[in-house]
């Protein structure tokens, strides 16, 4: 196959960082090709270089489809053939799908032609076998098909080159499966396909070449043939993560006790316990119940029947702060829209649980303990902050998650809730993320960790509970099964 | 047809419509002399001014923008315009280039500071509008012009129908320049691909510069089109109340808001349409003109309005809530 798009010596600096040093990269026309690397390693520098928006230092070679372009511009990029579909979709979700995608035709001043707009908006779609009503607005869409659009306008852009960033972190596996199936299609159309991602599972199996950067240094271009999610893994960490199921140390105390609790359309009779520094996984599919059930016992929303005993006492609560002041703490699962408040300081979201404590003989905050609890957490959790004065929106997925925890633990909890803690956060970022909870474990907190994962739950955990159905189908120890029996649990 | 019926059924404009019919009907049997073709041209002649402001500031609206100014530049425009035409002895061309260009003028002013500035333009304009307001005051004295020359107070007035009794119908200047904003706003946003750019600036700006849409230029279409809106707008004013009373017409930008808002134009921009703002402001009309023909008190009337205002937006943010809420058990469904 040809080359479609050749990078030599490829490096940026901002200021006195460096982004990318050196890289090297070629994409063959109608190859799909993956770009791994962990967050900050350089993959968005390197697709805002190809795509025209950053310049390159000087040296660096971009060729494209045979010609040396020195001066590339995101028009020139567009017109080479080369479209990146973000993240974010950039669509306009008051648009009609066929505007959305026959947006290119919108420039300049000039009469419109609605008949022409939908033409090119049905022959893109037809071209890769996708059909979505024309006439209907981008934002009666759900996300799968809004990405289908994006691809539409690429093609319809006459793409030589689709890059894709982060595709599947919205997707269900059934829409990434039917996104594999338009690459295949995108590829037999000659139309080479790039995915960067850090979570490259599922992409790998259709992909031929892999590029992998680290720290913006190119660790090498790989066969996807052969590659292993393991191997990856380690190549984007320069680390190693081998996990063994957790030991049985089985606690004998017990923390908490969980009695035929039961709410009406969630979950019904459901019992339990935590012990002393157990973590306990709790898994299942989505909806069988798992969240709701970690809702209720953060007092959230209040069960119908059955009893929650913590340390031998029923619990009587009738909120939140009953849950916060009995000892129990709950990390939410969208940790971005629930979890902090993204424009306040690191600092301020830190101590917003313990403001009260933190109160000095006039109700005013005590700044000299705020800075040392904040300082605290920061150190203990190993949060990679400059000043704890910035923005908890300025640090990335993994030290954000962080805080989220230092926020709970500031509460001093004896037993702390995590739903799904690792969700969009980096492998290197993951395994702090255990670390920490099995220290607390060691220390003698209790842990009730919810996860989609089983592979999390079954390194990760003393103890797996499986819901399904609102009721707990299954009771299992990791250090006495293997991880597939594990996952045929669920699945059944 | 029928999906497109269909399709135009669930939307906020055939509910509008459907509002506006039976308070029609119900006018229409209650209060004598409301269905009459007199009494439609007596509507549109005192909505002009409004609606002429509705359809610029709809504009805007669907680029993402707002701008609170338009009365202040209209009654410069007004006061300027009707200056010049009562000292020097010239025409319509002079009049209309006045008023137009001094709109225009102002409204690409407006822009180029919204753009530059990035702050969220309802404020910058709110303050512009005080700039404005505060100079004309203070150069004008706030003394009113009382004469127009005889060409612009009695022009552009046609006799159509029934000349011979008391209450001919005309066709003047108000009913003409309403009618001219609305098709040319509807050109602009529905014809014109300028016109999608602004909606899809309004839409999502950062994918509209990604595309490469300037925004700048944009902003200066949407605020320059709402800016020779004002300058007719003013002039339709002047001529109507054979005045110019330099601070008559500051007050009534809300009314404007109201109607677009009413019309289903949402202040966080992309949404908005012509036929929208054309049945808000026959909403309007009608609320305000049926009361007081069903001779209920002005104060019930100003209460009127405003209840049904907040319904109007109450039900359009229904709307948007279930729209998300089905969505997101779309989205969850297929997982």
């Amino acid at each position: 196959m040809p080359t479609f798009l050749d990078l030599r010596g490829i490096s940026k600096r901002f200021g006195g960082v460096r982004a990318l040093s050196e890289i090297d990269m070629d994409i063959s026309a109608g190859e799909v090709h993956c770009l791994a690397g962990e967050n900050g390693s350089g993959k968005s520098t390197l697709i805002k270089i190809i795509s025209g928006v950053q310049r390159p230092e000087p040296g660096g070679k971009i060729t494209i489809n045979g010609q040396l372009v020195d001066h590339l511009t995101p028009a020139e990029s567009i017109r080479r053939g080369i479209q990146v579909i973000y993240q974010d979709l950039s669509l306009f979700p008051n648009l009609s799908v066929a505007e959305n995608i026959a947006i290119e035709g919108h420039h300049g001043l000039h009469l419109l032609n609605w008949k022409a707009t939908r033409e090119i908006a049905r022959a893109a779609m037809e071209h890769i076998g996708v059909s979505i009503d024309p006439d209907a607005l981008v934002s009666e869409l759900p996300i799968a098909q809004r990405q289908l659009v994006a691809i539409c306008r690429a093609i319809a852009n006459e793409a030589r080159l689709v890059i894709m960033d982060e595709p599947t972190a919205s997707l269900t596996r059934k829409e990434v499966d039917a996104l594999l199936a338009l690459t295949l299609e995108l590829r037999r159309r000659n139309v080479a396909v790039l995915f960067v991602s850090h979570r490259l599972d599922e992409v790998l199996e259709i992909a031929e070449r892999v590029t992998v950067l680290r720290n913006g240094e190119k660790c090498g271009t790989f066969e996807a043939k052969g590659m292993t999610n393991r191997k990856l893994v380690e190549l984007m960490t320069g680390k190693s993560f081998e996990y063994r199921p957790l030991d049985n140390a089985p606690p004998t105390e017990p923390l908490l006790e969980v009695r035929n609790l039961s709410r009406a359309g969630e979950y019904s009779d459901v019992s339990f316990t935590v012990g002393k520094g157990e973590i306990l996984g709790l898994t299942g599919r989505l909806g069988s119940g798992r969240t709701e059930l970690a809702l209720s016992l953060f007092c959230m929303t209040h069960p119908d029947a059955g009893e929650i005993i913590m340390d031998g006492k029923a619990l009587r609560m009738s909120s939140n702060r009953d849950a916060i002041k009995n000892g129990i703490a709950y990390v939410s699962e969208d940790r971005l829209s629930l979890g902090l408040v993204m424009e306040q300081s690191v600092a301020a979201n830190t101590v917003i649980t313990v403001l009260r404590d933190l109160a000095g003989k006039f109700g005013f905050v005590d700044q000299r303990r705020r800075d040392e609890t904040v300082q605290n957490w920061i150190s203990n959790l190993s949060v990679k902050v400059s000043d704890p004065t910035n923005p908890v929106g300025s640090l990335s997925g993994g030290n954000q998650q962080r805080i989220v925890l230092a926020k709970w633990l500031a509460t001093k909890p004896r037993l702390l809730i995590l739903d799904s803690p690792t969700v969009g956060v980096d492998i290197g970022a993951k395994d702090g993320i255990y670390a920490v909870v099995r220290r607390l474990a060691e220390e003698g907190m209790g842990v009730i960790l919810i996860t989609d994962e089983i592979p999390e739950a079954y390194y990760h955990c003393h103890r797996v509970l499986v819901m399904r159905g609102g009721r707990i189908s299954g009771d299992y120890r990791p250090a006495q099964m293997t991880e597939a029996a594990l996952q045929d649990t669920v699945d059944a | 047809m029928h999906r497109f019926l269909a399709r135009f059924g669930r939307t906020h404009e055939a509910r509008l419509l459907a509002v506006n019919l039976v308070i029609i009907v119900f006018l229409s049997v209650f209060a004598t002399g409301f269905f009459s073709l007199g009494n439609a041209f007596n509507l549109m002649t005192s909505y002009a001014f409004v609606g002429i402001l509705a359809a610029g500031l709809v504009v805007v609206l669907v680029a993402g923008s707002i701008d609170i100014s338009m009365t202040a530049t209209a009654s410069i425009a007004q006061y300027l315009a009707v200056s010049v035409v009562s000292t020097y002895d010239v025409g319509w061309t002079v009049l209309l280039t006045v008023a137009l260009g001094t709109g225009l003028m102002f409204g690409l002013f407006n822009a180029v500071l919204v753009t530059w500035l990035r702050i969220s333009s309802i404020i910058v304009t709110i303050a512009l509008l005080n700039v404005y307001f505060g100079l004309l005051m203070f150069f004008t004295k706030g003394d009113p012009i009382n004469f127009l020359p005889g060409w612009y107070a009695d022009g552009m007035s046609w006799v159509i129908a029934g000349a011979e009794t008391n209450n001919p119908l005309i066709l003047n200047m108000q009913i003409l320049g309403l009618v001219l904003s609305f098709v040319l706003a509807w050109f602009l946003l529905n014809r014109l691909s300028v016109g999608r750019q602004l909606r899809a600036l309004g839409g999502n700006a950062e994918a509209a510069k990604r595309v490469g849409f300037n925004e700048l230029r944009l902003n200066m279409v949407a605020y320059g089109f709402l800016g020779v809106m004002a300058g007719l707008a003013s002039l339709v004013q002047a001529q109507a109340s054979q005045s110019v009373v330099p601070n008559a017409l500051v007050g009534r930008e809300l009314d404007v808001l109201a109607v677009v808002v009413l019309g289903g134009a949402s202040l966080t921009g992309g949404t908005g349409s012509i036929l929208g703002t054309v049945l808000g402001l026959l909403l309007l009309a009608l609320l305000q003109n049926g009361l007081i023909l069903i001779g209920v008190s002005s104060f019930w009337i100003q209460f009127a309005t405003g209840f049904v205002f907040l319904v109007a937006v109450s039900t359009i943010a229904w709307d948007r809530t279930r729209q998300q809420r089905v969505l997101g058990r779309r989205i969850g469904a297929t997982g």
